[in-house]
């Protein structure tokens, strides 16, 4: 053989080993799946739940589809973080996921504009299922990015008020505050102080205080973080603005940044029953609606309330909102199994029943219409507080955004900033943010 | 010109070229010896340090997230890195400081101590083993513990020292403390220099403190003109393989600024970077962060050069010192 011809033929396996490479890496992501849905296979799902009642109700419904699909098999791996889900979708091979599950739906942008999860519009239409009719409004708008819905939301999350009744019966409140003027009042009188520190305090406004972030704040004042093309609001948004400036407001009349952060340092975990709220150090918290199944299990007989977080006073009928998120589930593209992992991951969002009995045995919200209207669902006060939160037209969610949650990286540094007295300029300090989301969405892109 | 080399010349030139000569094959043969025997360390080097490198460099000019094909863009990552990305310039500035503070301080630390302990009659073995097992601590254990230990809320330091009427700093919650602090736990474990000092102070000819013992050199004369001269290769190793180490400071950092904010990330929480307000982030760290958590690898890629390109002339510039204070060996 020539030494021409062997460099041709060299050059030519070359070439068809790198195209095979690459659409290796690649993937299938357009929802094209070959796969025979009815064949005899095992589907791996990677998801985060950890504590012993979680693994349990997702084993539960894991049977539950098995038995309903006898030829697909669920091997379910647990504990799994948003790191390992990455690595894993872009090594792909035999042991990757073919479903992964994440508790972050700041991702989902991210997920979606590198297709590491397929659009599951086409699996969604091959089952006659129709996104609008079947998921809120809000859960849809968090589950896709720039119209591919890469994910869909498996349970969800609504944040709200959490309130020690004792201690209000105490400073003779009797009821939870529904304006932020109402709330700064009753933080002020919930707060008790020793010497330099306290010994108990009305509410945590400090950014580092766990679910104290702006995002969640802001999330009263209806905020818009980016226009219809893409570029950043945060500097003209006059929402945003008005919640740094409450926030920094109630730091002062409670003592200041340093005292509160000094406070901050007493703090127990925020996962565990040495949470703030749980041990009393404060009379009220931004929580989670998972927050309440927490206190129940420690049975520590904390007298709890709860309620929606309140809202600013101009924006008084709008009562009854809060932040919402939750949990996402989507199906790897590297996954050969594409049609028996949608398979599972439709049965996991979608059949009430299954939503319902997660949603109860892991304290979450359902995420379907028919699952929050369901009789099935927790009908306990503090549980059901949460239940209209995700259901009120005008809670809402910080977008997706394709690199991320680096935008909210960059508000809360100007929430840092702005807290501690570092800087006094807001709007300076939101205009130069505004043009750092910009530039760091361009370089995403 | 000797007769030989002439002969040897002459039968050279007088051969047709293409075909080898008797020595030309050995050579060859030798070359090719060789070459296997390198062969090992030429495929270590090739596929753990050439290929990364070449194709870090290759990643840093592109645009790739490790799902898609990279896509050529030219110089936008390091203009992004360098004039864009907020979290560069403050990472540069911890990373130089830690790593001239810490090696500084590591071996001065890890030469006391094993001075002291080579001068020890009694107990030495105990000492020894007190100084050395914090270095064997895993990492993220060590870091967790000294967090707590340095609680400025619920620490036993911060109590003692207020208990002595002392400043009690807010070591991991202080930006001005946090740098400090983590010094402080590379300083808890030095115990792997102070064995190498150890092995090296007890190879000096204890003669040779004697004669300068007889010309009138007290102790601190004795350590400039007979101990240091003995130490300076293993100063010179010290301090490279300290700035390497110091260039990659990684986990402590990281786990001291989330443990200490005690924030764990989700929705709508991201968690800072370098808690205390960036006082604890390191170069490492925006590697992991852009590479692995951000989907921008070309940008990591920029930081990772923006590391080699730092641990290499900081190792060439002591090298090149250190070669000075070996004199002439």
């Amino acid at each position: 053989m020539s030494r021409s011809r062997h460099r041709r033929l060299l050059a030519a396996a070359t070439t068809v080993a790198l195209t095979l490479t690459a659409a290796a890496c690649t993937g299938s992501s357009g929802g094209g799946a070959v796969d025979d849905p009815n064949a005899k296979v095992t589907v791996t799902f990677w998801h985060g739940w950890s504590a012993p009642n979680e693994v349990k109700a997702i084993r539960d419904n894991i049977v539950a589809f098995e038995t309903k699909h006898p030829n697909i098999r669920v091997k379910a791996v647990g504990n799994i973080t948003d790191d390992k889900i990455n690595q894993a979708l872009r090594a792909g091979g035999p042991k990757a996921p073919d479903v992964v599950s994440s508790f972050t739906t700041d991702n989902v942008g991210e997920f979606c504009t590198s297709h590491a999860l397929v659009d599951l519009t086409p699996f969604l239409k091959k089952s006659g299922i129709d996104p609008a009719a079947t998921f809120p409004q809000a859960q849809l708008d968090y589950t896709r990015f720039d119209g591919n819905q890469c994910t869909l939301p498996l349970l969800s999350d609504a944040y709200g008020l959490y309130y020690n009744k004792a201690m209000f019966a105490k400073a003779g409140i009797s009821s939870p505050p529904k304006t932020l003027s109402e709330f700064d009042a009753d933080a002020v009188k919930l707060t008790t102080s020793t010497g330099g520190s306290y010994s108990q305090l009305g509410f945590m406004p400090d950014y580092h205080g766990y679910e104290s972030t702006i995002s969640h704040f802001a999330a009263q004042f209806d905020p818009t973080y980016f226009s219809g093309s893409g570029t950043s609001e945060v500097a003209t948004d006059p929402g945003l603005k008005k919640a740094y400036q409450w926030q920094k407001k109630l730091v002062d009349a409670l003592g200041g940044y340093r005292r509160l952060e000094n406070y901050r340092t007493t703090f127990g975990d925020e996962f565990s029953a040495k949470n703030p709220f749980m041990t009393g150090q404060v009379a009220m918290s931004i929580d989670g609606e998972w927050r309440g199944g927490m206190i129940d299990d420690a049975k520590t007989g904390l007298d709890y309330g709860t309620a929606p977080f309140p809202v600013p006073d101009d924006l008084a009928a709008d009562y009854g909102k809060g932040y919402t998120s939750g949990t996402i589930v989507g199906v790897a593209s590297t996954s050969r199994k594409q049609n028996a992992a949608w398979e599972l991951v439709k049965f996991l969002t979608t059949d009430t029943d299954a939503v319902v009995s997660f949603a109860n045995a892991i304290h979450n919200v359902p995420s379907t219409t028919s699952a929050l209207a369901s009789d099935k669902v927790d009908k306990s006060p503090s549980f059901q507080a949460f239940l209209k939160i995700a259901q009120n037209p005008h809670s809402n969610t910080t977008p997706s955004s394709p690199n991320g949650g680096a935008y909210q990286l960059t508000l809360q540094n100007v929430g840092y900033a702005y807290e501690s007295g570092r800087n006094n300029d807001l709007q300076g300090a939101l205009d130069k943010a505004a043009k750092q989301i910009d530039t760091d969405v361009a370089q995403a892109k | 010109m000797t007769p030989h080399v002439t002969h040897a010349i002459a039968s050279a030139t007088a051969r047709p070229t293409g075909r080898p000569t008797t020595r030309g094959a050995r050579r060859r043969r030798e070359r090719l010896r060789n070459l296997a025997f390198l062969s090992p360390w030429l495929a270590g080097t090739g596929l753990f340090f050439l290929y990364p490198l070449a194709a870090t460099a290759y990643f840093s000019f592109t645009r790739y997230d490790g799902f898609t094909a990279p896509r050529w863009t030219g110089l936008r990552n390091w203009t992004f890195v360098f004039r864009d990305y907020p979290f560069f310039w403050p990472a540069m500035r911890n990373t130089l400081w830690l790593v001239v503070v810490i090696v500084i301080l590591r071996v001065l630390f890890g030469l006391a101590i094993g001075m002291l302990v080579v001068r020890l009659k009694r107990g030495g073995g105990l000492f020894r083993t007190l100084y050395y097992a914090p270095y064997l601590a895993p990492p993220v254990a060590g870091t967790i513990a000294f967090v707590f230990l340095l609680n400025p809320g619920t620490g036993p330091v911060d109590v003692v020292l207020g208990h002595l009427g002392l400043p009690q700093p807010g070591w991991f919650n202080d930006p001005s403390w946090a740098k400090p602090g983590l010094a402080l736990l590379a300083l808890w474990g030095v115990g792997d220099l102070m064995v190498i000092f150890m092995a090296s102070l007890l190879d000096v000819p204890r003669e040779q403190y004697e004669a300068a013992q007889l010309d009138g050199a007290g102790a601190i004369g004795r350590f400039r003109y007979v101990t240091l001269p003995h130490l300076r290769p293993i100063l010179v190793f010290a301090a490279v393989t300290g700035v390497i180490a110091t260039m990659q400071y990684y986990t402590q950092p990281l786990v001291a600024g989330q443990v200490a904010s005690g924030q764990i990330g989700g929705s709508g929480v991201q968690t800072e970077p370098g808690y205390p307000d960036g006082s604890t982030l390191t170069l490492p760290q925006l590697v992991y962060n852009l590479g692995f958590q951000r989907f921008a690898a070309g940008a990591a890629c920029v930081v990772a050069m923006v590391l080699f390109v730092l641990c290499m002339a900081f190792a060439a510039v002591l090298l090149r010192r250190g070669t000075g204070l070996l004199g002439e060996d």
